[in-house]
C-alpha cells in the first residue's frame, strides 16, 4: 500500500469524516528540502469531519497529527492540513 | 539554561517569533516564506528564528508546541498554528486582529 492509501486509511479509522482528500503533493516540490526519488514526501490533506466540532484550528492539526505520527516520523516531510467541521 | 527554557524566552520577551527554516530575507522553505509573506504584508514587527542553525531549537520547538512541523507562529507566547493555519487566519481577517488586540500594530486596511 502506498503512504498515501495508508494515511488515508488511517484518517478514515479515526475520523469517520464525511470527506477526505490525501494528496500527493510531491512532484511540486522536486529539488526542494526533504523531497526524494519516488515522491510520497509531501502530502495535503483535505477532511471533513464531526470529529472536529467545537475544536480549534490547532486542536484539528493535532489531532490529523498524532494520527499520522508515525508517518510524519518517517517519510512525510511535509504535511498541508485543511481540517474542517460539517459545514464549515 | 535548558532549550525548553531558552525557546520559553524567546517567545515571551518578543511579541511576534517565527521559528522558521531560513531568515526573513532568504526563506529556505516555501512554507516558512509563505508566513513570512503574510507578516510582511500585514506589517507587523517579528523576530525570525532560523531553526536551520540551530539542531537544539529545531528539534526543541517542535516538543514545546507538541507540533511536528515548522514554520511555527508565536504571538505573546502563545503557539498560534503553522503555514495553513497562518493562511486561513490571514485570509479571513482573524490574524490581524488577534495582533490588534494584544496590541501590537498591524498596517490600516492590511486585509486578506
Amino acid at each position: 500500500m502506498s503512504v498515501r492509501d495508508v494515511m488515508a486509511v488511517k484518517l478514515r479509522e479515526a475520523l469517520a469524516p464525511t470527506e477526505l482528500e490525501v494528496i500527493d503533493e510531491s512532484d511540486r516540490h522536486i529539488g526542494h528540502g526533504g523531497w526524494r526519488e519516488g515522491g510520497e514526501t509531501h502530502f495535503s490533506v483535505k477532511v471533513v469531519s464531526p470529529a472536529f466540532i467545537g475544536k480549534s484550528r490547532v486542536e484539528r492539526h493535532r489531532m490529523v497529527n498524532a494520527i499520522l505520527a508515525e508517518e510524519l516520523a518517517g517519510r512525510v516531510h511535509a504535511l498541508a492540513v485543511n481540517a474542517k467541521a460539517p459545514g464549515e | 539554561m535548558s532549550i525548553q527554557d531558552t525557546i520559553k524566552n524567546e517567545v515571551t520577551s518578543n511579541d511576534v517569533v517565527l521559528f522558521m527554516k531560513g531568515t526573513p530575507q532568504f526563506p529556505m522553505c516555501g512554507f516558512s516564506g509563505q508566513v513570512v509573506q503574510i507578516l510582511d504584508y500585514i506589517g507587523v514587527p517579528y523576530k525570525g528564528v532560523n531553526v536551520l542553525e540551530d539542531e537544539a531549537i529545531r528539534q526543541g520547538i517542535k516538543d514545546y508546541a507538541n507540533w511536528p512541523t515548522i514554520p511555527q507562529l508565536y504571538v505573546k507566547g502563545e503557539f498560534i498554528g503553522g503555514c495553513d493555519i497562518v493562511r486561513e487566519m490571514f485570509q479571513s481577517g482573524e490574524l490581524q486582529s488577534h495582533l490588534a488586540a494584544n496590541g501590537i500594530p498591524v498596517k490600516q486596511g492590511a486585509g486578506a
